[in-house]
């Protein structure tokens, strides 16, 4: 008798564990808080570039999250449209490096349409192999609707993996996100030398279901320790909670 | 113009290859006649070739019509008759050689035959033991090497010639003296080639396509019409093939399905491996992605009647014993994945990052599908508290932009990049990057200096002065290289 219940302590203790797991923290202490331990790490997540330049600011948010949700051995799947490479560049090795992560761990997969990346998303998703699949998406895309993200974020909660959806010159539209950023790049803290330091993130958090919507911050990706962190010069901003971007976010769901 | 090839009626008229066609003509008046398009005839002859491998895998052509199959030990697997035909018809004239008799053999060739005499295509059989006995039988139309012409001998006309007015006209006229002075007298060759001819000497054939190291076909009665049913065969092919793969200790990396339809045409898929594997499920899974990517879906015309799984490659794959420790935790292996996206989407889709030995930007890295084998350099590990140095993003080519700087190495002060003004905040640099002078024809190309800009709301770029002032003779251009997170 003693025995059974110790094991269902047990059992319970691990499910509470497994609750508190399922999220992926930032390791910036304000915006996990308001998070709840962070975002969910099976979940759909999507980034929303302020503006053309801010591509590369929010495909690198969505890929550093996927770093810090990673664990060994396993690999994060990078799909881009081929026709988008000329606006926005190739994705440089060493340029991953720098940003800490590890490129020999990223396998990227050049597709045709956004029908194809939702095919191939499906596919790997389903086979739970990857720790994260990004999905950079230029411009509107009508194939990318509700039923879309809806069977994504269903196939996303079966096998463990996190969804992340990084679009740029378009307006957030249906979806059934965990939750949905807008990324803009930020004044970086000059180095010596009036030199651009550690990358920086402006982030509004327009959408969290099931959580607090609102939260604006400011965030620097530190390398060397993995995490972000809100910056060290004292250009710290307390988050804020926006009384409007709430009832927006319900409406654009 | 000179005549190449006539048909049978055209043959009975009396005209023969390698006259005129105006002297054809003036015998003739309304002869048609068509242009000789070498290329229809090899490809032809391809098809051909393709077609026969249903009997072996051991198929080469010869000339510019000659086949020949080495149908040794062939006759077991042929004798599961089959029925089916219909056809359309080609015309053309073809020599396939056969060696070596016994009754299954016979049966090939008789199915050969009818399904030649189908295609309207005029055929001339032969067996013997050796490839070029069965060419030269087939070629001069006879049954014994000894009654052949000196033609057959296949060596420089002036020895034909020679050996005519000698008064040696057959193979057996040679056959009977002693090769010594007629090496002499007529060339070392023609010892040779007697030899080969009188099936004394055995020179192998080099088939078409390299011999798979594991094959394992079927045969149907009724010929499959619909593409339906194909999957289930082709799990069943790899099922057999890779209990033969056990055996051998081996895993296959590249598979290959022909299917044979009964008009001759021959559909080939294949799928690759990133691993050696010998998993049926997997296989088939891949074949299935396979069906599904083809751009033009497989048409089975009157039915397929033979399907032929072949293992291209195989590598050594060692038994591993499972279930013994807990790998309940463990995620699933990636491999099959990529290896199915790449069936999917093509392999040059699915694509890995590698470093390069090279200090310019643009050749510093690369990707690859992700098959090509592991990198050998290692990437390049930032100092630490060092920011980003180099962009998540690179243009391939840079993009222009104008740049107001200050003269002659200063940093820009803003620039212009898709019509939109940028004021920079921060900078530094630059990191001089000399041309790589190796590549350039004169030795020379222009300096870069490379400069990390941050503007006004926050956006890093990448840009580079291309040359420096004095270096050439007008104003540098600037450019936009990266763009950085």
């Amino acid at each position: 008798m003693g025995d059974s219940l110790s094991a269902l302590l047990r059992q319970s203790a691990g499910i509470a564990m497994d609750s508190e797991t399922r999220r992926t923290a930032f390791g910036a202490a304000e915006v996990d808080e308001w998070l709840g331990g962070g975002v969910r790490r099976d979940g759909v997540h999507e980034w929303y570039a302020a503006s053309i330049e801010d591509g590369a600011c929010a495909a690198a948010m969505a890929l550093l999250l996927a770093e810090r949700r990673r664990e060994e051995r396993q690999s994060i799947l990078w799909l881009r449209e081929r026709r988008g490479e000329r606006g926005a560049g190739h994705p440089y090795g060493p340029g991953l490096v720098d940003l800490g992560l590890d490129p020999d761990s990223i396998v990227l997969l050049r597709l045709g349409d956004v029908t194809a990346m939702l095919r191939a998303a499906a596919d790997s998703v389903r086979h739970g192999g990857a720790a994260s699949v990004v999905l950079e998406v230029h411009g509107k895309a009508p194939a990318l609707d509700l039923t879309a993200s809806r069977r994504l974020a269903l196939a996303a909660a079966r096998s463990d993996v996190m969804v992340q959806l990084v679009r740029s010159d378009t307006e957030p539209a249906a979806s059934v996100a965990h939750s949905r950023w807008r990324v803009a790049s930020a004044p970086s803290v000059a180095l010596e030398a009036n030199a651009p330091g550690l990358p920086a993130f402006d982030l509004e958090l327009l959408r969290h279901r099931g959580g607090r919507e609102g939260l604006q911050c400011r965030l620097e990706w530190d390398r060397d320790k993995g995490c972000f962190q809100t910056p060290l010069s004292g250009g710290l901003s307390a988050p804020s909670v926006g009384g409007t971007d709430r009832a927006d976010g319900r409406r654009a769901a | 113009m000179r005549i190449t090839a006539l048909s049978p009626a055209a043959l009975a008229l009396g005209l023969a290859p390698g006259m005129a066609l105006a002297d054809a003509r003036a015998r003739v008046p309304e002869l048609p006649a068509h242009p000789h398009d070498r290329q229809a005839d090899a490809a032809l002859l391809a098809w051909l070739a393709d077609a026969c491998e249903r009997y072996t895998p051991m198929v080469a052509t010869k000339g510019e019509a000659g086949l020949i199959l080495d149908l040794t030990g062939c006759g077991p697997s042929f004798r599961q008759k089959q029925e089916s035909r219909g056809m359309e018809a080609v015309l053309a004239q073809e020599s396939p050689g056969f060696r070596h008799d016994d009754e299954a053999e016979r049966a090939i060739a008789r199915d050969l035959a009818d399904r030649l005499s189908q295609q309207q295509l005029t055929a001339r059989l032969a067996f013997a033991a050796t490839p070029d006995t069965a060419y030269a039988l087939a070629c001069f139309a006879g049954s014994n090497p000894h009654d052949l012409p000196v033609q057959a001998l296949a060596l420089d006309e002036s020895v034909h010639i020679a050996l005519m007015r000698a008064g040696l006209r057959t193979i057996g006229d040679l056959a009977a003296r002693p090769r010594t002075p007629l090496a002499a007298r007529f060339g070392t060759e023609l010892p040779t080639m007697l030899a080969r001819l009188l099936e004394e000497e055995d020179v192998r054939i080099t088939p078409r396509r390299k011999l798979p190291p594991v094959v394992a076909e079927r045969r149907f009665a009724e010929p499959m019409m619909t593409t339906g049913p194909l999957l289930g065969r082709i799990a069943e092919l790899a099922g057999e093939a890779c209990d033969d793969l056990r055996r051998r200790g081996q895993g296959g990396r590249h598979f290959g399905v022909a299917l044979f339809r009964v008009d001759g045409h021959v559909a080939r898929l294949s799928v690759e491996t990133g691993a050696p594997t010998r998993t049926p499920a997997a296989i088939e899974r891949l074949f299935h992605e396979r069906l599904d990517a083809l751009a033009d879906p497989l048409d089975p015309g009157f039915g397929y009647d033979m399907l032929r799984f072949a293992v291209l490659h195989a590598e050594t794959l060692d038994a591993k014993q499972d279930g013994l420790a807990d790998r309940a935790g463990d995620k699933p292996d990636p491999g099959p994945l990529f290896d199915r996206l790449a069936v999917r989407f093509g392999a040059e889709s699915v694509r890995r990052f590698h470093p390069r030995d090279h200090h310019f930007p643009e050749y510093a890295a690369t990707t690859r599908p992700a098959r090509a084998p592991v990198p050998q350099l290692a990437w390049h590990r930032p100092e630490p508290g060092e920011p980003p140095l180099r962009p998540l993003t690179l243009f391939d080519p840079p993009q222009a932009i104008t740049v107001l700087a200050e003269v002659p190495d200063g940093p820009p002060y803003r620039f212009q990049w898709k019509g939109r003004q940028h004021r920079v905040t921060l900078a530094e640099g630059p990191e001089r990057l000399a041309y790589p002078w190796w590549r350039h024809p004169e030795g020379k190309g222009p300096t870069r200096d490379y400069y990390r800009v941050e503007d006004e709301q926050g956006h890093r770029f990448w840009v580079f002065r291309h040359g420096l002032f004095g270096e050439q003779d007008d104003t540098p251009d600037w450019y936009l290289h990266g763009l950085f997170a």
